[in-house]
């Protein structure tokens, strides 16, 4: 195929689309799967084949809609109708009353002018909830490797990555380093063989902001590494993927398949001299896998250990070969930088940060589910405009990001902006995405306590500060829960964060005490009333 | 050992037909070692769980010591060294269950089975597994009953499914 067919295939797809009346998309991602979604696509198609509407209706499973907490989520286009908690009756009434008769089923159509929708900006979720993850025709409608086609025949591999700088992206991974600057020293590294490998191991607890993604949009993932192919001068790629996302591996078995029967992957490319191949490798349920050496390792078959930085990826990788390795996210924002334009990028968000991140909202908070906001919004309008606020009755206490790497941000700080470095001053992390609000029912030692017992659990047991100290900070926490403890304890266990944070050989022995350290800082007081009296010994009264 | 194919040299003496497909699985990775975790989860999906013997055979036929296929299956928390009961009930210890109370479900879970989770119930039922994350934080809390996701559980659904299952098995048995 060339650049000529792929439009010319693109165009097709477009006018079949444009002669049918009506499309009905339903959100067939894991969320949705499980509220029942393949019922309600099962009554669709009955419905719309008893009504007589099978030539002009077009019955498509999507990925994720965004509304995770409502599902199963149907759309109607072209009038763009949103519909929630669609069951198999209700499904019925949208063919029969919405599509017939004209009806707008208020019991179930979502106000698409809400807050959740309006604040939002999307980048990476362009097509998710648009296009059939599964169909690569429907892809390329929207544009689908348009910029892989525009970096093979318009531009030399230094003008990618200059694009790639102007955009100011940043590792999305959570860490935040500029993706421009890793892909040119990959690009300068001199090497027979190099890797271009995309992690899609997340393994936060309470994100699935990369499983959306894949799930709803797999062909932009290899887009965007076809791409950094191309710039950095590899010809072999690696999706490094969890195995407890079963639906997200089948539909990138399947988009690498498809891909590879239309020459946007393979051999010669588009009809360039450009080769690239991508090869999954799935993961076995290891959080420290998410560590880039630890990936690595796991690549070639090995447990997954971390090794010490330098020397880093981009020089000696796999196979001790330069690699080049981006999270899921910061490969999907690729394709429309080299589409757009770096600075077209660089004018969303705020100069530091550039574009728009993806969150993955869950815990006590009304609307649940992925959402795409410009990076720089404060962390207020994320939780009580997008979100909702909290369910009724309770009220919001903290926000925890970043997963066990990350730090809880209390009341006083909501009018943060969301940025790496304003995260950072408060002593999380942006991390690769989930936020989850905690209302006044959760106790915030039981929380640190939690997360403090993952990181134990998931210590590789390589180096002693974690391996050894994640286990005797998960004690001193368990001390102070069942009210043994005294402040000798507390000073103990500030002691042994701050040495377990600064003297830990990888990521994840060097933020494993954050969730301890954050609330010892902002709920220092529900520390303190835990522990033993002591005399003379005066609590906080105030949080610091 | 010889330098033949692999294929040839790996059939195994017992004459179990799903060597055959392991077999396969090993072929397509060329026999290379690098692709041990890729041979781990095929022979996880053909035989259940990873017995010493099988572990034994992928370690020849991949040409790495035992001690590192070992290694590795012990590493990753998703290779089972143990089958599992005739039912499986994966609860999702993701922050958003947990924000959600998980822990709750947990227990009463544990209080039903009489064992905990990470164990499988002395009459080989029930077998109890905690998750780090399904990702499906929107219907928190989650579990994964016998490969299906049920979302937004409470303590008395999860114990009700359990009850189901232990009930439907003793009618079996009798």
């Amino acid at each position: 195929m060339t650049i000529e067919d792929l439009r010319e295939r693109a165009q097709e797809e477009r006018d079949r689309q444009g002669q049918l009346k009506r499309r009905i998309l339903y959100c067939s991602a894991a969320g949705c799967i499980s509220c029942g979604s393949k019922e309600t696509a099962a009554a669709l198609k009955q419905s719309v084949k008893s009504s007589g509407l099978e030539g002009e209706c077009e019955i498509v499973g999507t990925g994720c809609m965004g509304l995770c907490g409502e599902g199963p989520l149907v759309k109607v286009q072209p009038d763009d109708s949103l519909f929630q908690q669609v069951d198999a009756p209700a499904a019925g009434d949208i063919v029969t009353r919405h599509i017939v008769k004209g009806e707008s089923l208020p019991d179930h159509l979502v106000d698409q002018s809400a807050p959740f929708f309006a604040s939002q900006v999307k980048i990476v979720l362009e097509n998710c909830g648009r296009i059939n993850a599964e169909s690569i025709d429907e892809y390329l409608a929207v544009g689908g490797y348009d910029a892989l086609g525009k970096a093979l025949s318009e531009l030399e591999p230094n003008e990618i990555i200059d694009e790639v700088r102007k955009s100011g992206l940043r590792g999305r991974g959570g860490a935040g380093y500029p993706t421009g600057l890793k892909w040119g020293i990959v690009q300068k590294a001199q090497s027979d063989q190099k890797y271009v490998v995309c992690n899609a191991d997340e393994g936060d607890p309470g994100a699935f902001m990369d499983r959306s993604v894949l799930e709803g949009d797999p062909h932009r993932i290899l887009e965007g590494m076809a791409i950094a192919g191309y710039a950095v001068g590899a010809q072999q790629g690696y999706i490094y993927i969890r195995a407890e996302y079963p639906l997200a591996i089948e539909r990138l078995r399947l988009a690498i398949k498809q891909a590879e029967r239309n020459a946007l992957l393979g051999n010669r490319i588009l009809d360039s001299n450009f080769s690239f191949r991508i090869d999954l490798r799935i993961g076995a349920g290891a959080f420290v896998c998410g560590e880039e050496t630890a990936l690595m390792r796991s690549i070639q078959g090995r447990r997954g250990r971390p090794k010490p930085r330098p020397p880093y990826p981009s020089e000696r990788g796999l196979w001790e070969k330069p690699t080049l390795l981006n999270n899921v996210e910061t490969f999907a924002n690729i394709a429309p930088i080299i589409r757009n334009g770096g600075e077209w990028f660089a004018a969303i968000g705020t100069p530091k940060s550039t574009g728009t991140k993806v969150f993955a909202l869950a815990g006590k908070i009304r609307n649940t589910g992925l959402i795409e906001v410009p990076m720089g919004i404060p962390l207020r309008t994320i939780i009580f405009d997008i979100g909702g606020g909290t369910p009724e009755g309770t009220e919001f206490k903290a926000a925890q990001t970043g997963g066990p790497s990350g730090g809880c941000i209390p009341t006083e700080h909501l009018d943060l902006p969301v940025d790496y470095e304003s995260l950072a001053g408060v002593g999380s992390i942006m991390g690769s995405g989930g936020l989850i609000v905690m209302d006044s029912t959760s106790k915030m030692v039981d929380v640190a306590k939690f997360f403090m017992d993952f990181c134990a659990d998931e210590s590789c047991g390589k180096c002693v500060p974690c391996r050894v100290g994640t286990v005797h900070i998960a004690g001193l926490l368990q001390k102070i829960i069942s009210k043994n403890a005294t402040i000798e304890d507390m000073k103990l266990l500030e002691e042994l964060c701050i040495m377990v944070k600064e003297t830990s050989l990888c990521g994840l022995g060097q933020s494993a005490p954050n969730p301890v350290l954050s609330t010892l800082r902002f709920f220092r007081k529900e520390y303190e009333e835990l522990l033993q009296p002591v005399e003379g010994f005066v609590p906080t009264n105030t949080v610091s | 050992m010889t330098d033949s194919s692999t294929t040839k040299q790996s059939s195994h003496p017992s004459g179990d037909n799903r060597f055959k497909l392991l077999d396969r699985a090993i072929t397509k990775h060329h026999g290379r070692g690098d692709a041990l975790i890729e041979v781990l989860h095929a022979a996880q999906e053909i035989f259940g769980f990873l017995e010493n013997d099988l572990m034994i055979y992928i370690a020849r036929a991949l040409k790495r010591p035992l001690s590192q296929v070992y290694g590795v299956a012990t590493f990753y928390h998703f290779f089972r060294l143990k089958p599992n009961g005739e039912h499986v009930f994966v609860l999702c210890m993701g922050t958003a269950c947990y924000v959600k109370g998980a822990t709750a479900i947990q227990d009463a879970v544990e209080g039903r089975c009489g064992t905990k989770f990470g164990k499988t119930t002395d009459d080989n039922k029930v077998s109890l597994i905690s998750a780090r994350c399904v990702g499906s934080c929107g219907l928190a809390p989650v579990a994964v009953l016998d490969d299906v996701v049920a979302g937004k559980l409470t303590t008395e659904s999860a114990v009700g499914k359990v009850e189901a299952w232990i009930q439907s098995e003793q009618e079996v048995g009798v």
